[in-house]
């Protein structure tokens, strides 16, 4: 369906990345949203609060991120699609509250304006270390989708996918800006709302009798309903049944955690976002996400100008990571690059997908900057020898 | 004449003693019968002096047992024992 | 399927009793007048929600057939604060235990009864953390015993009436699982009144809380209750701590009126923004 257009800031704008983080949301139809403040990501509340109630919506600080992060979800079970914002040490504090979306499919968004880190780390610096975190961060076996903007129109148009992704496939959907996409300001273009493509809420049509709230569909994706509909369904964190009713034996355990993996993992494909150039031919390919890869495209430049073959595949989705597209591209080339924010996180999954079969060569960078391009093209021409 | 009329349902019923307890006109005892989870549930002793004023059944953690003031029609009716959950 | 005519059946998921409540837990109890209140009360059932947290009490979400959500340890309050932003025509009660709402949940406690948000709560307290063992909670009497202060509690207790008033709560009650006619009036009231509610149950743990401090069955604990309650309606909550097997202040303390979160957002934006101020659908909905 299409965007409403009440939401919908048409036009060109000059914005930084959590600016237009807002307008993708609203544009998105959020209509909930509860913060709690963080820097650098605080802008992006900021605004919705200010935007949302000339919209029609609510925007609540919560007193923490333990309750921002789940306050989110009620607004969901009640109707809205909602997010929440946040970096690094808020993140942390979210991790259980992304498990519970996860294990009860509730359809949100969480966007974490990386900073540098661990622990207070850098308030105001760039890094890209909670890559591993957005994955694996909350406890137990479950599956998340991970986007990765690396300019304010990307945090726009992100912000949109990554609630149409919450929606299509009922999870929690983290959108991993960092400090410098966050706020740098470029010019951003919003369409309008017609040119705007929204996934709605899988909203059941059984009847109160026949609906079951966790009844895998064909795509293994049940279908819901919202608090207030007559549907009295039961949510629970427990390990549950079709019925939504806890079960907790290893049986069940077996088939709901499952599931809750499979329907991300058989959607690899659709969720999968590449940007490639120059794969062909390539002795290297530099493999890199957010920030980062505004770098690593310079460095690519200088590589090619002293002649070196060189692809670039850009990671936007991040998770489910694209390992069969490095598994194919690691029988073709010599060798990976990876340059990220952190001190070597992607890098393992590269390493895991390409299974020894090409070199990895790492340009790890503690954070607080971002790499200069000599920094990264270093790294190419060793590669390439 | 009784002007109530219990029901019980015997397999929700842990014998905790409540309804024994606070029936007003004393009209419940815990039996000598055994449910499948092994707990004594309550019984009637003086069915004529159940008033139907569901006592038992408010304050009743496990929701076996339930009051209820009877019809002309059930006057003098045998309580309800149930025995399934 | 039995056909029994108590008006309470249609309200629980009756598919999964027996519940799990031990022999003598008045948590049954409290679900009994919360059901009796609702139907007195006359809410449309399909426009209330009930959320919980972890703990015994967070299991009623389970046994209710109602729109229910069984949520984190600690966390109703909130969750409930996004569903009923979210849909304000929702009646939300949030149904849960002393650990669960004044140890992990005390922020939120806190803030949603600063906020006046409209919710109704209901703390079964049991003065201990029932579900994992038995380990004291902020509520546990001093000098109780339970398997974190095996020599005696000697840190001070909680008085959640006095905690919650102050904090800014518009109806505080307490009562105990013997008083079931004057929890389902509570219940009901607080049903029908806009704002922050807060409705604390004394309940028995006879496996937990009463046998490791040698206070008998829940039944002995029942008579306890009847015989050492005191009702003092209006009574000044910073009077009403609670001892190991001392006098139990029970009845309504506070029942005032101030505006609720959502009116006092409402009144804010028409001031500030006028025309400009767009009202949040009734319902917001996020389908086709």
């Amino acid at each position: 369906m299409k965007a409403d257009p009440r939401g919908v800031l048409a036009g060109t704008h000059f914005l930084d990345g959590d600016h237009a983080c807002c307008e993708g949301a609203l544009a998105a139809g959020a209509r909930f949203a509860s913060g709690y403040p963080i820097t650098p990501s605080t802008e992006v509340v900021e605004r919705f609060a200010a935007r949302v109630p000339t919209v029609g919506g609510t925007f609540i600080q919560m007193e923490d991120e333990l309750a921002a992060s789940i306050a989110l979800q009620g607004a969901v079970w009640g109707g809205a699609k909602a997010f929440t914002v946040t970096s690094g040490p808020g993140f942390s504090l979210m991790m259980e509250h992304i498990g519970y979306a996860a294990m009860t499919e509730t359809p949100c968004v969480f966007v974490d304006v990386q900073r540098g880190g661990p622990s207070t780390g850098l308030p105001t610096l760039p890094a890209q270390a909670d890559m591993m975190q957005a994955r694996w961060g909350s406890h137990g076996d479950y599956e998340i989708i991970a986007l990765c903007p690396n300019s304010p129109q990307e945090c726009f148009d992100l912000t949109i996918q990554a609630f149409n992704f919450a929606e299509a496939f009922r999870v929690p959907v983290m959108l991993m800006m960092d400090e410098v996409v966050g706020h740098m300001t470029e010019k951003v273009v919003i369409p309008p709302a017609d040119a705007i493509e929204i996934v709605p809420r899988r909203h059941t049509r059984k009847s109160h009798d026949d609906y079951l709230p966790y009844a895998a569909n064909g795509d293994q994706v049940p279908d819901m309903a919202h608090a207030g509909e007559g549907y009295k369904f039961h949510v629970t964190g427990l390990t549950h049944d079709e019925r939504g009713y806890p079960n907790m034996t290893p049986q069940a355990q077996d088939q709901l955690v499952r599931r809750l993996q499979s329907k991300i993992r058989a959607a690899a494909d659709r969720i999968s976002l590449l940007e490639e150039e120059a794969l062909e031919n390539a002795d290297v390919v530099v493999v890199s996400y957010g920030i980062t890869s505004r770098v690593a495209q310079r460095a690519i430049e200088m590589a090619r100008q002293q002649g070196l073959r060189v692809g670039k595949l850009r990671l936007i989705s991040v998770w489910p990571f694209p390992e069969r597209r490095i598994r194919e591209l690691a029988d073709k080339t010599k060798a990976f690059v990876v340059p990220e924010l952190n001190l070597g996180q992607m890098v393992r999954e590269v390493e895991r997908a390409a299974a020894g079969r090409a070199r990895i060569l790492p340009v790890p960078h503690a954070g607080g900057s971002v790499h200069r391009p000599q920094d990264i093209l270093k790294i190419i021409v060793e590669a390439s020898r | 004449m009784a002007k109530g009329r219990v029901s019980i349902i015997v397999e929700r019923c842990k014998a905790c003693g409540f309804c024994v307890e606070f029936c007003p006109t004393k009209v419940l005892a815990l039996s000598s019968a055994f449910n499948s989870k092994g707990y004594h549930p309550p019984h009637v002793v003086a069915p004529e002096k159940c008033s139907g004023c569901d006592l038992c059944g408010m304050y009743c953690p496990d929701f076996a047992i339930y009051g209820q003031k009877v019809t002309e029609a059930q006057l003098g009716a045998r309580p309800e024992v149930f025995h399934e959950s | 399927m039995i056909e029994v005519t108590n008006p309470v059946e249609p309200f629980l998921r009756t598919d999964r009793m027996p519940h799990i409540w031990c022999s003598g837990c008045g948590i049954g109890t409290t679900v009994n007048c919360f059901v009796r209140a609702l139907i007195e009360s006359k809410v449309d059932p399909q426009n209330l929600a009930l959320v919980s947290g972890i703990g015994c009490t967070g299991r009623v979400a389970g046994y209710v057939k109602l729109d229910s959500f069984h949520t984190t340890h600690g966390r109703a309050i909130p969750f409930a604060t996004g569903l009923k932003l979210a849909n304000p025509r929702l009646n939300v009660v949030v149904y849960s235990g002393d650990g669960d709402l004044s140890a992990i949940g005390g922020n939120h406690l806190i803030h949603a009864a600063r906020r006046n948000i409209d919710l109704k709560v209901i703390c079964v307290n049991n003065l201990i953390y029932a579900m994992t063992g038995g380990q004291s909670a902020p509520t546990t009497p001093v000098h109780a015993v339970t398997s974190t202060s095996p020599y005696g509690q000697f840190e001070p207790a909680f008085n959640l009436p006095h905690l919650v008033e102050a904090a800014g709560a518009v109806y505080v009650a307490r009562w105990t699982t013997f008083h079931v006619r004057q929890l389902t009036r509570s219940i009901a009231e607080v049903l029908q009144k806009k704002g922050f509610s807060f409705i604390e149950v004394i309940s028995p743990c006879p496996t937990l809380y009463q046998r490791r401090n040698k206070l008998g069955d829940g039944l002995v604990t029942m008579k306890y209750y009847k015989e050492k309650s005191k009702v003092r309606h209006g009574a000044p909550t910073s009077e009403v701590g609670l001892t190991l097997s001392g006098e139990i202040v029970v009845g309504k303390f506070v029942d005032r009126d101030r505006p609720d979160y959502q009116s006092l957002l409402h009144a804010q934006m028409v001031e500030s923004l006028g025309e400009r101020y767009v009202e949040q659908p009734e319902e917001a909905c996020s389908c086709g």
